[in-house]
């Protein structure tokens, strides 16, 4: 494992298995907290609770399952790229929806 | 002929005397061809993100617009399936970084295990799937095979259902909506599981690799980018199981 | 017209490099299975004319019917599947992987000193994915064809017609990853395997016009892909998504769809401006102006172009705020572009113009795109737009910036880099006949189309008020000329390939890596790995190098 560190970028930061079992201890306990938020009503927070439940547990696998946080500015610039991009045609498209004067919104 | 370009001792020629095997020509170092098949699999990713997201703008339209009927059909789904797909998922997640780590620490049985168990709960996947699929079956849920609303229009004939959440019946014009719930459950679920089919597939291939000790002889490139895909594909029934299994369920 | 750069070996001497791309390996198996780039590129360009071809005899069947007012060549069911099929066949297998996956697949690694692509056989597989794309669209055209139109727009193309909708759609959603696979290719290598001096502000502008249009590529044709599915889904089980009875919504369909179709165009034109961009700083002898101004004007292009999409739908029942919203947005689209006339203008002053023919074809791209590009702001003005879209105007405004543009920077590339990839200088007489016949017979044929549609001719229709027969005749002329003009390239650029003179490695006597490599190049491109010890379109770098050669020679 003694690899020569070459110039330029790289990662061998290995990530070490305490840090799996502690990602997913969160995400066992993400899962039964949305599957419990659902079944009391709140109202408007329901849908924000469970996708900001959804998006850290998401946000857990892509830093330290996927090694996001080890890895090269590129790597992490691509992540937001493609959210981004995903929040775009998601967004501009309700936007449409959300402003018509008709229909079903 | 005198070449306008200055020689090249290139800076990691030096430094990088081995030439394995895998090391493709058009590639200097291993670290770049490693380099480059990681961003490409980032990219691919990338694609996929786009893919599904078509999808869950429509999810996300139709939810809105017929909320009532969402709610009502979502009603259908088993949390317990659902939740216990999840654990399984999460769980195959973490064998496979488990796996990962194994690969990158040249523990040869340890990836083969890991790879076995993320196979194995892969499968489970799968199977759980077909359960909830037989059961929509079963219960004409599906979407152009002969629909039908009448646990809508009328919940109580439908006593499974019923008795847990006591939904009241739909108006026919709402109730004729939830085909369209169905038709993105069969759908995102479905892509979703094409994907996993075809991740197993690629384990199984893998863990006949891994025994032969392909990928703990410091070539783990294709371990790690496969984990790449299969964490990703967690990732997105992370989003499933929130947006379609749980919208609301209290009364 | 008597100046020129060209500076060519002495015949008498020359020869082509015994060792070559093309020679190195013999048999249809090693073209077929190849995973160098170069002859990945060869194959691009012979299926990518085959295909071309058959989408302009389409053309030539919709200008023959349009000669008269009535629908008297061909039924109207017939004439609907013709024009469907061009626009299917010249977008997605003609257009869009034109130049970068010819000139971008064979240059970008000359260009950045690689040694090939970062995926190989990524490259092979875009190339098979794209063949069987363009044969089954064939197959489509053969057993009946489609007639939504190449917008596959609903409710018509799901509940309403019987034609091969399906097979159309799949051959598009092949021939997207082919795509996509490209764009991942381009990515990855210009990212990575930059010679060592290669940073990004020396590159030359056509790899960051591609680097480009490969996000565009990869992050929205997925979006075209599902959309493709969900058509197919909604046809064969009736899922409901498009389907009002079922509650869905067709307009949800136009979302996706133009959601990929619009950043498309920008995938289309990009690359072309990258050829620009060499081609105009070659033959005025003198760098970019303002390098770093169109480098980032590539970039934004493509990051503005996934923000204005519902342009293409201002009349179809989206809510008015969206259409202000993307009416400002797509005026804000247009300035980038813009800025790279102006700077490829700036570019041209002061400099030592000659007009060989890539540089013909150089110009007639500014001014056409110009125009074309014009046309389309007043198409993104959401007022104008509601009369002129769905007429002849839309129609002219695209072709101008395709075939005006596009088509013409295409042609320009193939001609400006012909010596390059196969050793061999084509006739420049016949071929600078054949840039200045092009351009005219473009302007007939389209023109007037921009008089027909502000005028009110609707689009897709094979039969029109007789008033406007004059002007479709004019078009139907012009077309003519235009089939002549491109034609003739075909024959020389055959022609060149067994008696052309020998090119050298050099006879534009241009910057960049790779034209300091032979010609045709080794399959490896460079014996050493070359170091970038200068910025990108250094002249004076390149006479001292002539110097030193000339001092060196024997």
């Amino acid at each position: 494992m003694s690899e020569q560190v070459q110039h330029g970028e790289h990662e061998h930061h290995i990530v070490s298995p305490k840090v799996y079992v502690i990602v997913f201890f969160a995400l066992l306990v993400g899962t039964a907290a949305t599957v419990w938020a659902s079944y009391v009503d709140l109202g408007l927070w329901n849908p924000i609770i469970a996708l900001a439940i959804a998006c850290t547990k998401a946000t857990l696998v892509v830093l330290f399952f996927m090694h996001v946080k080890y890895s090269t500015k590129l790597t992490k610039l691509t992540v937001a790229a493609g959210i981004f991009m995903f929040l775009t045609l998601v967004s501009m498209t309700l936007a449409d929806y959300i402003s018509r004067a008709w229909g079903n919104w | 002929m005198p070449d306008s370009t200055q020689i090249a001792h290139g800076a990691s020629a030096d430094a990088h005397s081995e030439h394995p095997p895998y090391l493709r020509h058009h590639f200097e170092s291993t670290e770049q061809q490693a380099d480059a098949a990681g961003f490409a699999m980032w990219l691919f990713l990338l694609t996929e993100v786009m893919f599904f997201g078509g999808l869950f703008t429509a999810y996300l339209i139709y939810r809105n617009w017929y909320y009532p009927a969402f709610v009502a059909a979502s009603h259908q789904l088993n949390v317990f399936w659902g939740t216990l797909n999840t654990v399984v998922l999460i769980s195959s997640s973490f064998t496979m970084a488990m796996g990962v780590w194994c690969a990158e620490t040249r523990r040869k049985s340890g990836l083969v295990l890991c790879l076995i168990l993320t196979f194995i709960m892969g499968l489970g996947f799968l199977g759980i799937k077909s359960i909830e699929y037989r059961e929509k079956i079963e219960k004409h849920h599906v979407p152009g095979f002969h629909y039908s609303m009448q646990s809508f229009l009328d919940p109580a004939s439908d006593p499974e259902v019923f008795k847990e959440y006591h939904d009241k019946p739909l108006a026919p014009d709402m109730a004729v909506h939830t085909e369209l719930y169905f038709s993105l459950y069969f759908l995102m679920t479905g892509m979703h599981a094409l994907h996993m089919i075809i991740g197993i597939g690629i384990l199984g291939f893998m863990i006949y690799r891994a025994q032969v000790g392909a990928y703990t002889s410091g070539h783990t490139t294709f371990v790690m980018n496969f984990g790449l895909y299969w964490h990703f594909v967690g990732i997105i029934w992370i989003y499933l199981f929130a947006l379609l299994y749980l919208i609301s369920r209290h009364q | 017209m008597s100046a020129t750069i060209v500076s060519l070996p002495d015949q008498s001497s020359a020869r082509i490099p015994k060792v070559n791309y093309i020679t190195k390996e013999n048999g249809i198996l090693s073209w077929l299975l190849t995973g160098d780039h170069k002859r990945i590129a060869i194959l691009y360009l012979i299926s990518l004319s085959f295909f071309f071809f058959i989408g302009g005899a389409l053309a030539g069947l919709i200008r023959l019917e349009l000669l008269t007012p009535q629908t008297d060549l061909m039924a109207t069911d017939t004439y609907n599947k013709v024009f469907t099929m061009h626009g299917v066949i010249m977008i997605f297998f003609f257009l869009v992987p034109s130049v970068p996956a010819t000139l971008g697949n064979f240059l970008i690694p000359l260009m950045i000193g690689a040694k090939d692509l970062a995926l190989p056989k990524i490259n092979l597989l875009s190339w098979y994915l794209y063949m069987a794309g363009g044969i089954l669209a064939i197959y489509t055209m053969a057993t009946g064809g489609v007639d939504t139109g190449w917008t596959f727009t609903t409710p018509l193309s799901t509940h309403y017609v019987n034609t091969n909708v399906l097979t159309t759609g799949l051959a598009a959603f092949i021939a997207g990853f082919s795509s996509i696979f490209t764009g991942l290719n381009f990515i990855v290598t210009i990212h990575k395997m930059r010679a060592p001096g290669m940073t990004w502000f020396r590159l030359p502008l056509f790899v960051w016009a591609h680097y480009a249009a490969s996000i565009l590529m990869v992050l929205a044709t997925p979006v075209v892909a599902i959309a493709i599915v969900l058509i197919a889904l909604e046809r064969t089980i009736g899922i409901g998504v498009f389907d009002p009875t079922k509650g869905g919504d067709p307009l949800l369909f136009q979302h996706l769809f133009w959601f990929y179709s619009h950043p498309a165009v920008y995938i289309m034109i990009l690359p072309g401006m990258g050829v620009i961009s060499e081609t105009i700083s070659t033959f005025s002898r003198k760098r970019v102006f303002g390098y770093t101004a169109v480098a980032f004007s590539s970039v934004a292009i493509a990051i503005f172009g996934f923000f204005v999409w519902a342009h293409h739908m201002f009349i179809m029942g989206i809510s008015n705020y969206a259409v202000l919203v993307f009416s400002l947005l797509t005026m804000l689209v247009a300035v980038p572009s813009a800025i790279k006339i102006f700077n490829w203008t700036f570019t041209l002053y002061k400099g030592s113009i000659t007009f060989e023919t890539p540089m013909l074809y150089t110009f007639g791209f500014m001014g056409l795109f110009t125009i074309g590009g014009l046309t389309g702001v007043f198409l993104g003005t959401s007022g104008t737009d509601i009369h002129l879209t769905e007429t002849y105007f839309i129609v002219a405004h695209f072709h101008f910036v395709m075939v005006g543009g596009m088509l013409m920077a295409f042609l320009a590339g193939i001609h400006f880099w012909w010596p390059k990839m196969t050793g061999r200088m084509y006739p420049e007489k016949i071929s600078q006949l054949a840039a200045v016949i092009t351009f005219i017979g473009f302007n007939f044929t389209f023109f007037p189309q921009f008089i027909l549609g502000t005028l009110g001719m609707p689009r897709r229709y094979a039969s029109y008020p007789p008033e406007f027969q004059i002007l479709n005749v004019f078009s139907t002329a012009g077309a003519t000329i235009l089939g002549v003009g491109y034609l003739l390239p075909v024959l020389y650029l055959t022609w060149s390939l067994k008696y052309g003179a020998i090119a050298g490695n050099n006879p534009w006597q241009a910057t960049g890596l790779e034209w300091q490599t032979q010609s045709p190049p080794l399959t490896e491109n460079f014996v050493v790995m070359p170091i970038m010890d200068h910025e990108a379109y250094d002249y004076e770098w390149l006479e001292r190098q002539k110097e030193i050669e000339v001092t060196h020679a024997g």
